[in-house]
């Protein structure tokens, strides 16, 4: 579907990616995750032909789409801050993909009400076709910025942090409902996000990104468990580091193992309920690093001042040149 | 809404009453010394109702073009960075601060068909220098700031997100400027319009030095009130600018209530 080919790009001396090679298949739900520089939401306005690369090449549906400008690529771009146009009612912002259709492709003015009416259905928001931006809720403008990208019946949905702009309980009602809404119309989507969270609920595949490049490329189980660098350990889940000689072990807070003569020893410094477990914070006796590990909750909280021992029961040891040496448990 | 409506309108009512509206019922006070039937003679004169429609004619073209080029001079100001840009910014205030005659003497002397403008346009049989088209040149002048100074806020508001989104969605430049940019910019674009218009109906120093003063011919209002005042005929000078006042009111409360339609219809 899409084949991104060794793109760069460069903002005068700021380097913003470095040769990206992608390739995303028909149907698939695809999040660039990263944090903010890390080149992501360019990458994603190359696609789009909202910005065009200096080297390499974009191929859509095997076709070359290189250097097409934005409004013949036929693609859906759902922005952050929505960009709705607040002197259109709700149906004609809906509606403008259809209505700016020239020639032959116009159709008439009652189909595209009808279409857009049709899509106002679509994303639960029948019967506000009247009503203008101003007069809706966050969540429902960002839901009337998707209809209006779908009205054009894109061969691909880009997303550009869809929900970053929306509080915590509409973010994720609209997370869940953008999932269903991908797979019941058997869209092709990307979406950029820098919540790391946002991206393992919602893609079939996460593509990290840091600096202007592709740290690693998999399904978010994969992502999570298996990371492939120090960065996307670090980036994605939460992460604990054991400095070596040779390099540093990874492991997360809740790849350890009670035991009362485990190697590591952790001073409690700080407890709190996360969820379903308890999370104790301190610093390891001897290295002093600070850790982070999940307890069950079903035992006693740990005491601030306690001494816990543990042995982590699956980490990864990272050399100082980044590169993993094993990925298993030890 | 911030309490003290009352005492806040009280404050407002007597504050224009002071300073606009009690000058300004003197001016209807003395016109009423005249007479009814002497009013009109005086206030619609061949000559007054000449320079009325010189005034208001060049005011309107004047506005007209202000609207396209201070468009165009606050949207480079908006969407682009270049050196000098704070510089650029600064000489479009300058028509607010220049004494108008000094601009009125410039231009006469660019314009004159003997100056630097003026000597490649007489062989094109253009004159512009004591004509109307002058007199429209130099409320050109003067009334730039205002279209730039109301349109850049709402441009730099408007965002480029927008005009990206029309993009995606398959618009032509055209097409997104006439649906998209144009529509959202509108009403400041009228009051830069308005604001300038006004101005250029008032304005006086600047335009009597290139427009020659004709009378019947390049005569504007304000000169012939002037004129009125230097030969003492207070009362006629007044009814002048009844005339003139009462025609000014009437084309700013149109535009301010095509405004209020327009921002109902946004419904904002």
């Amino acid at each position: 579907m899409i084949q991104l080919r060794g793109i760069t790009k460069r903002f005068g001396d700021y380097p913003a990616l470095h040769g990206i090679d992608l390739d995303v298949a028909p149907g698939e739900f695809i999040a660039l995750l990263g944090p903010s520089g890390s080149g992501k939401t360019t990458l994603l306005r190359i696609i789009a032909g909202l910005e065009f690369q200096d080297g390499g090449s974009v191929l859509l549906g095997g076709e070359d789409v290189s250097s097409l400008p934005v409004a013949r690529r036929h693609v859906g771009f759902v922005f952050q801050h929505y960009a709705l146009f607040r002197h259109m009612t709700v149906a004609d912002n809906v509606a403008f993909g259809l209505s700016v259709r020239r020639g032959k492709d116009r159709l008439p003015k009652v189909a595209r009400l009808a279409r857009a009416e049709e899509l106002l259905r679509l994303v639960q928001l029948e019967g506000l076709g009247s009503r203008y931006p101003g007069q809706l809720s966050g969540g429902q403008r960002q839901r009337v910025a998707l209809a209006r990208a779908l009205a054009i019946e894109p061969r691909l949905l880009l997303l550009d942090e869809p929900f970053g702009a929306l509080d915590a309980k509409v973010r994720k009602d609209l997370r869940r409902w953008l999932r269903d809404l991908h797979k019941q119309m058997g869209l092709t989507s990307i979406f950029v996000t820098h919540d790391q969270e946002e991206a393992l609920e919602l893609a079939d595949r996460v593509v990290v990104m840091n600096q202007g490049r592709i740290e690693q490329i998999g399904a978010p189980d994969a992502v999570y468990m298996n990371p492939e660098t120090p960065f996307v350990s670090h980036f994605v889940g939460e992460t604990n580091r054991l400095p070596t000689t040779s390099g540093e072990i990874h492991f997360r807070p809740h790849e350890i193992t009670l035991a009362p003569d485990g190697a590591e020893a952790l001073l409690v410094d700080n407890v709190f309920r996360k969820g379903a477990v308890w999370r104790a914070e301190g610093l390891l006796a001897g290295s002093g690093q600070f850790v982070e590990l999940d307890l069950p909750s079903s035992g006693e909280a740990p005491r601030l001042g306690e001494t816990i021992r543990f042995n982590p029961h699956r980490a990864r040891m990272f050399t100082a040149d980044g590169a993993q040496t094993q990925g298993e448990s030890r | 809404m911030l309490p003290g409506f009352g005492l806040s309108f009280g404050f407002t009512l007597a504050w224009l009453t002071l300073i606009v509206l009690i000058p300004l019922a003197t001016i209807f006070l003395k016109a009423a010394g005249l007479g009814w039937s002497e009013f009109l003679a005086v206030g619609f004169s061949p000559r007054a109702m000449a320079a009325y429609r010189l005034s208001f004619g060049t005011a309107a073209m004047a506005g007209l073009v202000n609207a396209v080029f201070g468009l165009l001079v606050a949207w480079v100001l908006v969407r682009y960075d270049f050196p000098g840009k704070q510089v650029v910014s600064a000489l479009v205030d300058l028509p607010f601060a220049l004494p108008t005659a000094v601009a009125g003497i410039a231009l006469t002397a660019l314009y004159t068909p003997e100056g630097w403008i003026g000597q490649f346009l007489e062989p094109l049989g253009i004159k512009v220098a004591f004509t109307w088209i002058g007199i429209s040149i130099a409320l050109v002048f003067i009334g730039l700031p205002f279209v730039v100074r109301s349109v850049e806020p709402v441009l730099a508001d408007l965002g480029r997100e927008v005009e990206e989104a029309a993009a995606t969605l398959g618009a032509t430049r055209w097409q997104t400027f006439r649906h998209v940019i144009f529509p959202a910019i509108g009403p400041a674009l009228l009051t830069g319009f308005a604001l300038a218009f006004a101005r250029g109906v008032g304005e006086y120093g600047s335009v009597i030095f290139i427009s020659g003063n004709m009378p019947g011919r390049t005569e504007i209002a304000p000169l012939l009130i002037v004129t009125q005042l230097e030969q003492y005929a207070y009362a006629g000078a007044t009814a002048i600018a009844v005339v003139m006042m009462l025609a000014s009111f009437a084309v700013l409360l149109l535009i301010n209530l095509i405004q209020a339609a327009s921002r109902r219809r946004m419904g904002a």
